[in-house]
């Protein structure tokens, strides 16, 4: 179904000039030639190259980069060395690019439909009369339901899947022949992810247009993409077909990266990969991978490995790629939760609720309640010593807003947190007894937002220190040297500022300052979202360390469910702030009976050859939950009846503490469960 | 494969921001020129009275309103005093009681402001109401009130100036704590337990500080006009002393038949101000503020 050559990247190295003046290669000998009906898909972490390689292929280049050798060739055309005028032409017309978050790009005071007219005048193609039959032609292509409806809305009207389908559209009226896709489901929920993911495969197959897929996950390229290049280092180091390359790659950097991945099906911690890649312009003579590959030799630092084809078909980019094979893809499966045994309950979240909603003046002299329905309602969790209990859903379901009220940032409206045994936890930190602050410790997503940039390390550290033990001198350093220890960083690291440090070194900060205190809950809000694979894999294991090192207590947060299942003991699913399913991550994982948790289940991307997720749930938006009865009702694909919309669900019991909260009879829940499907051929399943 | 006790890169010393930030500023043009006219400004208040060419009170009946020779190089004034020497000398009082001012409003309005982004609630609503109100006076108006209650001279017109500049600051600093307060590491703060006192010094001051600089530098040049223009009317610095406010007052009953005891402290005044304008520009810059956020009062 392949055609020829449409583009065709050669020897192309891009740089810029360091601060001495030198130019360091962020590409480095890119040879990569797409045809047309062909889906690559460019996978590498963060700093790789793979956004400036995209970017390369339609003729852009960031502020401050240069060419320095090769071209980028479109239909035979060097677009780098281009006249802007004809650049311009084939930009709109021939390659379109759609990148992260383009959905929230779409102009805010635009209807729709006015936004891909728009478009449509612009590329010239159809003529004025046919805009409107076209546009709903266009959205019909994205699978918008109803299009003239979502023609006439504004953006912000849409939810963050409808919106991305739009931009999807967008890049679609100029019937381009090539497109490029960078990171374009990043940030949406695994919910809204798979169906976009559905949509582009389909695109992908039906228009038979050459498509690259650049991505940080292989789990979405698995899903879209024949053919997979990986980049390490501004280098292509591998290129093959999917299948190979996700099972069997035959480059050590890319078989520790699938290992590194945390799975659905096991609930062993994955592995780390040791050392984090050269900075541009740090690569030596030899194979850029060589200081964390497992298998190098003298040979592979003298000189550099060239992109050699392969016998099985594919090319990889390094000297022994046969001996490759000894390393894992897999981990062994060493259990990530404790799996024993837990001592009495730390906390307990009893009909927990809490509100957003400001009371207005009016309110407050009339002395009446908030109005509104509450973020987080009806939230029973026991949390015991020693355990890990996972909090999954999707954005906006309340994880983090029930992380807070334990913290004390946001007071309850209802219910109660009780803690240790020594009664109700005061709602405010201003509240709280000075041991009740120590032993509770919260640690955000992103490091960079929440370690200070002014501080240095040995500060930052100190802050916890100071206040709960009153260290200074000698002896604050001394601690906080062995609390870098402990997070396997070393006392070099106290003076240096945060912007000094890698992403995954950071968080390694913002671990050590929550240990510093020597907390008995450890509170993790999404802690490795903002990480790479790789890096997760070591801040994950860091995490199962230190608690089995203290017995720390964790509640984890991820809307990652692979990772979740990783560290936990027991998991909590919620949706719209309220409890759908909870009891030990095994018997979750291994039989997920609420819809919710089914249709979560059901779209998770694995890195598998020919894995495809099962949708189910619509693909809605959701703004606020729902007054009354269950909080899935609006997307339920398993709905019982009017009951739904109207009474909460009864708690129902499914043995060993596996609570689900559902009208619909336990028998029945559990009879249906999630058949994933492994096959590439046909129009995605809709249930 | 557990990874060992990571060995970080090798990072060259530290720079220290302020060199770091210097250099960033005298990279770009606008930094250039802005600190030479500022620091020229400040070295000539400073020496003038020590080579200034003739003494700014003498008095020569010879030459009234003379044009320029080589004897006055930019001519005199009605009372035949030299042009040149009270331009340089003329900015002495507005940048003395500018430049002390001007620390005095950050510093209280920063604070302020600072501790009402932080605080919130009902203290924050109904201050920052009085704060709009107050900027909605016109500015002389407020200045004016105050002299005549308070009476003129340099003891009276710092506080004046200090305060009343202070309030838009306020509103800067507020604005700039709010950013700041939503982030992750206030919130660990908080979560902490640290007091308020120790999160403003801690988690606020060294991120506010940005902000505060370039804004005291905005303050300082409307300060300078603000003075100039006291001067002009009458309420600021009192004869003999040269300022320019009061020599482009004394010289326009003049500006018919001789316009050059006007020009030289008016091109004075504005390379003073347009300076301060271009440093807090190329400040702005290399601090990485978004000037165009900053309300201008
Ligand atoms: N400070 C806030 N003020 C008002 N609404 C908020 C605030 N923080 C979160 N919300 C709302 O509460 C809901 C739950 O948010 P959150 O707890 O952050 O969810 P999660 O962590 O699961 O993504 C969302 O609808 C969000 O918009
Ligand atoms: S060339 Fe050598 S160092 Fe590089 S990946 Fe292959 S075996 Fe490892
Ligand atoms: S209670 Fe009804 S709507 Fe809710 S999950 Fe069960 S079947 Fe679906
Ligand atoms: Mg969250």
């Amino acid at each position: 179904m392949t055609g020829d050559v449409l583009i065709d990247v050669q020897n192309l190295s891009i740089g810029f000039k360091g601060r001495s003046g030198k130019l360091l290669p962020v590409l480095r000998n890119i040879d990569l030639g797409v045809r047309r009906g062909e889906t690559v898909g460019i996978v590498g972490e963060s700093g790789s190259g793979k956004s400036t390689l995209a970017l390369a292929m339609m003729g852009y280049l960031k502020h401050g980069l240069r060419v320095i050798s090769g071209q980028s060739l479109f239909g035979g055309n060097d677009l780098l060395a281009m006249p802007a005028r004809e650049l311009q032409r084939i930009r709109g017309g021939k390659i379109a690019l759609i990148p992260q978050n383009s959905g929230q790009s779409l102009s805010p005071n635009l209807r729709v439909g006015a936004q891909l007219a728009e478009s449509l005048a612009l590329h010239g193609k159809v003529a004025p009369s046919a805009f409107p039959q076209r546009v709903t032609e266009l959205l019909q292509q994205v699978r918008l339901p109803d299009p003239a409806a979502i023609a006439s809305r504004y953006p912000h009207e849409l939810s963050g899947g409808q919106q991305q389908r739009v931009a999807i559209a967008m890049a679609l009226a100029g019937d381009p022949e090539a497109l490029l896709l960078d990171e374009p489901t990043t940030g949406l929920d695994v919910t809204t992810q798979a169906h976009i993911l559905e949509l582009l495969s389909d695109i992908a197959a039906r228009y038979s247009k050459a498509m690259v897929y650049v991505s940080h996950d292989l789990g979405a390229i698995a899903r879209v993409c024949s053919r997979v290049v990986v980049m390490y280092a501004g280098e292509i180091i591998l290129d093959g077909g999917a299948a190979t390359v996700l099972t069997n790659p035959g480059h050590p950097y890319a078989r520790g990266l699938l290992a590194s991945i945390p799975r659905l099906a096991n609930p062993s911690l994955p592995l780390a990969l040791e050392g984090r890649p050269p900075p541009p312009g740090g690569v030596g003579p030899g194979c850029s991978f060589v200081e964390r590959c497992a298998i190098a030799e003298a040979a592979c630092r003298a000189e550099r490995p060239g992109l050699q084809p392969l016998l099985a078909g594919g090319r990889v980019r390094c000297r022994l790629p046969e001996r490759a094979g000894s390393i894992p893809t897999r981990r062994d499966g060493k259990p990530g939760s404790a799996s024993g045994s837990f001592g009495e309950p730390l906390v307990r979240l009893s009909n927990l609720a809490i509100s957003y909603a400001r009371q207005s003046l009016v309110d407050q002299l009339l002395g009446r309640k908030p109005q509104g329905v509450p973020t987080v309602d009806r939230v029973d969790i026991d949390i015991r010593q020693g355990e890990v209990v996972g909090l999954v859903g999707e954005s906006g379901s309340g994880k983090s807003t029930i992380l807070k009220a334990i913290a004390g940032l946001v007071a309850p409206a209802g219910g109660e947190i009780t803690y240790d045994r020594s009664g109700a936890l005061p709602a405010t930190v201003e509240h709280r007894r000075p041991e009740q602050l120590r032993d509770i410790q919260l640690i955000f997503q992103n490091p960079d937002e929440s370690l200070n940039p002014r501080h240095t390390i040995e500060q930052i550290l100190a802050q916890p220190l100071q206040l709960y033990f009153g260290l200074s001198g000698d002896a604050l350093r001394e601690r906080s040297i062995g609390i870098l220890e402990r997070v396997r960083l070393g006392a070099h690291y106290l003076d240096r500022l945060p912007s000094q440090l890698s992403g995954g070194e950071k968080q390694r900060v913002a671990i050590a300052r929550a240990f510093a205190a020597e907390p008995k809950l450890v509170l993790c809000d999404e802690v490795t979202s903002a990480l790479d694979v790789s890096v997760q894999a070591a801040v994950l294991d860091l995490l199962d360390q230190l608690r089995r090192d203290s017995g720390t207590t964790y509640i984890f947060v991820s809307h990652d469910l692979a990772v979740v299942r990783a560290l936990s003991d027991r998991v909590a699913v919620l949706y719209q702030g309220r409890l759908c399913e909870i009891g030990p991550a095994a018997a979750v994982y291994s039989r997920p009976c609420h819809p919710y948790t089914e249709a979560l289940m059901g779209a998770v991307l694995e890195p598998e050859p020919g894995a495809r997720p099962v949708l189910m749930a619509e693909d809605i938006m959701e703004l606020s939950p729902p007054p009354k009865g269950c909080p899935f009702q609006r997307r339920c694909h398993r709905k019982v009846g009017p009951i739904c919309e109207s009474t909460t669900p009864p708690q129902q019991d499914a043995g060993a503490g596996h609570v689900i909260h559902c009208h619909m009879p336990i028998e029945d829940l559990a009879s249906a469960q999630i058949v994933r499907t492994w096959d590439n051929a046909g129009p995605p399943h809709v249930q | 494969m557990r990874a060992g006790p990571t060995t970080p890169d090798a990072i060259p010393a530290r720079p220290s921001r302020l060199v770091a930030v210097i250099r960033e500023m005298l990279s770009r043009p606008s930094g250039c020129i802005g600190l030479f006219l500022v620091v020229a400004h400040v070295i000539l208040a400073l020496l003038s009275p020590y080579f200034a060419p003739f003494d700014f009170k003498a008095m020569n009946a010879n030459a009234i309103l003379a044009p320029p020779d080589t004897t006055h190089w930019l001519g005199t004034d009605q009372l035949g005093r030299d042009i040149l020497t009270r331009t340089i000398m003329g900015g002495r009082q507005a940048i003395l009681v500018t430049a002390i001012a001007t620390p005095l409003a950050v510093a209280w309005g920063g604070l302020l402001g600072i501790y009402l982004g932080l605080a919130g609630g009902r203290l924050d609503d109904i201050l920052m109401r009085v704060v709009d109100a107050f900027l909605a006076l016109p500015w002389i108006l407020k200045m004016l009130l105050m002299i005549v209650t308070f009476g003129t001279g340099v003891g009276v017109l710092i506080p004046t100036l200090a305060f009343f500049y202070g309030i838009p600051v306020i509103r800067i600093a507020r604005a700039a704590t709010q950013n700041i307060v939503a982030r992750d590491f206030v919130l660990a703060a908080r979560a902490r337990g640290h007091s308020r006192v120790s999160i403003m010094r801690r988690e606020l001051f060294g991120n506010v500080l940005d902000a505060l600089m370039v804004e005291g530098a905005m303050r300082w040049s409307w300060m300078l006009l603000a003075f100039t223009s006291l001067s002009f009317l009458g309420f600021g610095v009192s004869p003999p002393t040269p300022d320019w406010g009061l020599m482009i007052a004394d010289s326009r009953n003049f500006m018919a038949i001789a316009p050059w005891p006007a020009f030289a402290p008016v091109i004075a005044l504005s390379s003073l101000i347009i300076g301060i304008n271009l440093t807090a520009d190329a400040l702005a810059k290399a601090l990485g503020i978004d000037r165009a956020q900053a309300a201008v009062h």
